[in-house]
């Protein structure tokens, strides 16, 4: 059965789509398949964009009026569905909305959704790759049951590439009454400042975990990454031990970064730690215990204290300027 | 306030982990109580500390026949728990979970719903906004502080960006994450009193569900798992004071520096 129909999740950001959203956009249009995408709030001034990623049409909820997006959008897709048909997949990015969209979804259509997924290809059908056991295995899936297969997707599973598309048909598809559900608004929004590049950009990432014994050390990691122009990271250890913020966090719950070097300090290597950065090209890793599973991956170990370490490290990059 | 807290018994993490004949996760070791559910529990009791009335119960499915993992939340705090155990439910996925979940969370008819953002085993993380479908609730995922004021529930919601302060009227299903609030060790009074509460458990039959559950329900199929690409370890060095060089060395090599 030929994949002739693929929806995509597409979220806005302040000024384009989100990357994700571009990669699975990119990744959709690779089957030959009619590709189109769904966004909300100033999404849709982004449809030159959407057009040239591959999306033909852009289906705009609208504005949510507060709403956290999952209800709306998802229920905005069911309205689609009964309208349009439903297509061969639906596949949405892996972040804080997207997996209530999935969530929803799946509930609202009774369908099953497959989450976690780092690669797709076409089998007479879409495989879903899902990484296992900190990524030492692979394991593939597919859907048995009726269309459309809700399928989430990581960022960074795909290269974002232009398809020099022409602007997307935006196309109104409003959420209609949510009730109860849609009862969550938003009243206030923080945006945290940060200084230096995203850690989820970065080219150089130097992250901290356990090893640099108390909240007040990680101060070392953020000096080390600002002088090499890159960003801080944490292990999910010392975020739950509330050190450093969720939004630090690199690993299977957190965010999944492939910089051109990772600098993994007091860092073990627990496997949900190292779903999120084995795919960086270059891995530096400093851990006092020589049999520190991060050292199975890494490209340059150094069996250290990163206390001792780190203190050298940003004299000698301070003494280059 | 009635609080449900959602957990689940996981073999532990810290043990070398495999998948059985049939692709499911092999659960046949100790199982613990997840972590990442001692925040949902801890945060419960906070909260119907502070309404000074209510009770919290936790709703957990999978096997009944290793009950730790639920004595632990007991033993923190809880009042009882339902267990929905069925040798059917073996193999069903997130949605199946949900479906079992919300019809067992009915039975308790709570004014919140708490739940982790992701289970450490199967991590699939949408079960509980599929609870809240299912319940006919509004939900509130990736908590990183709940209040409850009157018949409102406050919530700072982790974003892409920051935080977006959220509030919705109760009932309301909401996610917490790890390091929302401090959980607190069982004590021994605790421990001892667990053992006394009252642990309900119901097969799949008891709560009036069928086809929806086991592999046939999940509707996906495991094609094939295969070993992952693996990185080859590269050099290493035992600090003798020159680290910090060797590293810079290392960094010039691939022209970061």
């Amino acid at each position: 059965m030929a994949i002739s129909n693929i929806w995509v999740v597409v979220e806005p950001g302040a000024s384009g789509l989100t990357t994700t959203s571009l990669e699975l956009l990119t990744n959709a249009r690779t089957y030959g398949a009619t590709v189109s995408a769904i966004t909300w709030e100033n999404g849709a001034s982004f449809a030159a964009q959407a057009g040239e990623y591959g999306a033909s049409t852009l289906f705009d909820v609208g504005s949510l009026g507060g709403a956290l997006p999952g209800v709306p959008v998802a229920s905005a897709i069911v309205a689609l569905v009964a309208s349009q048909g439903a297509p061969d997949a639906i596949l949405i990015p892996t972040s804080y909305d997207g997996r209530d969209i999935a969530g929803r979804l799946s509930a609202r259509l009774d369908r099953p959704v497959l989450t976690n997924v780092t690669g797709l290809s076409d089998d007479g059908g879409l495989v879903t790759e899902h990484p296992a056991f900190g990524g030492t295995q692979i394991v593939k899936a597919k859907f048995t049951g009726e269309a459309p297969g809700i399928i989430v997707i990581r960022a960074k599973s795909f290269a974002a590439e232009s398809g020099g598309g022409s602007a997307a048909n935006v196309v109104s598809a409003p959420a209609g009454d949510t009730g109860a559900t849609g009862a969550a608004k938003i009243t206030t929004t923080h945006v945290e400042e940060r200084t230096g590049p995203q850690l989820e950009e970065a080219t150089v990432v130097v992250s901290g975990g356990r090893g640099l014994g108390e909240a007040a050390n990680y101060v070392l990691i953020s000096d080390t990454a600002k002088l090499l122009n890159g960003a801080a990271g944490a292990s999910r250890a010392i975020v739950d031990a509330g050190w450093v913020p969720y939004s630090a966090q690199v690993g299977q719950t957190g965010k999944t970064v492939k910089p051109t070097v990772y600098i993994a300090c007091g860092i073990s290597g627990a496997t949900q730690h190292m779903v999120g950065m084995k795919g960086s090209k270059n891995i530096v890793a400093i851990n006092k215990d020589p049999e520190a599973p991060i050292f199975q991956m890494a490209d340059f170990g150094i069996v250290g204290d990163v206390l001792k370490v780190l203190p050298e490290l940003i004299a000698a990059l301070k003494a280059r300027g | 306030m009635n609080i449900v807290v959602c957990v689940k018994q996981i073999p532990d993490p810290a043990a070398p982990q495999s998948f059985d004949g049939s692709h499911n996760l092999n659960r046949s070791g100790k199982l613990i109580l997840d972590e990442a559910d001692t925040y949902g529990v801890e945060m419960a009791l906070q909260l119907v500390d502070k309404a000074g009335s209510g009770e919290v119960t936790v709703v957990s499915m999978g096997s009944a026949a290793d009950l730790a993992g639920v004595r632990n939340a007991l033993a923190m705090g809880a009042a009882k728990a339902i267990m929905v155990s069925d040798d059917a439910l073996r193999g069903t996925d997130a949605l199946g979970t949900a479906k079992v979940l919300a019809e067992a969370i009915k039975r308790v008819n709570p004014d919140l719903v708490l739940c982790a953002t992701e289970s450490s085993d199967g991590y699939t993380g949408t079960t509980p906004v599929q609870v809240a479908e299912l319940l006919g609730l509004p939900s509130i995922t990736f908590a990183k502080s709940v209040t409850v004021d009157g018949a409102t529930v406050k919530v700072d919601r982790q974003t892409e960006a920051g935080y977006d302060e959220v509030t919705s009227p109760l009932p309301c299903v909401v996610t917490v994450t790890a390091g929302v609030v401090e959980p607190r060790y069982a004590s021994f009074k605790g421990i001892m009193a667990a053992k006394s509460k009252p642990v309900e458990i119901l097969s799949i039959g008891d709560l009036g569900l069928g086809a929806v559950t086991g592999p046939a329900g999940a509707r996906q199929q495991i094609i094939s798992v295969v070993a992952a690409e693996s990185r080859a370890a590269g050099e290493k060095h035992v600090d003798e004071g020159n680290a910090a060089q060797e590293i810079i060395t290392f960094l010039e090599s691939i022209k970061v520096l």
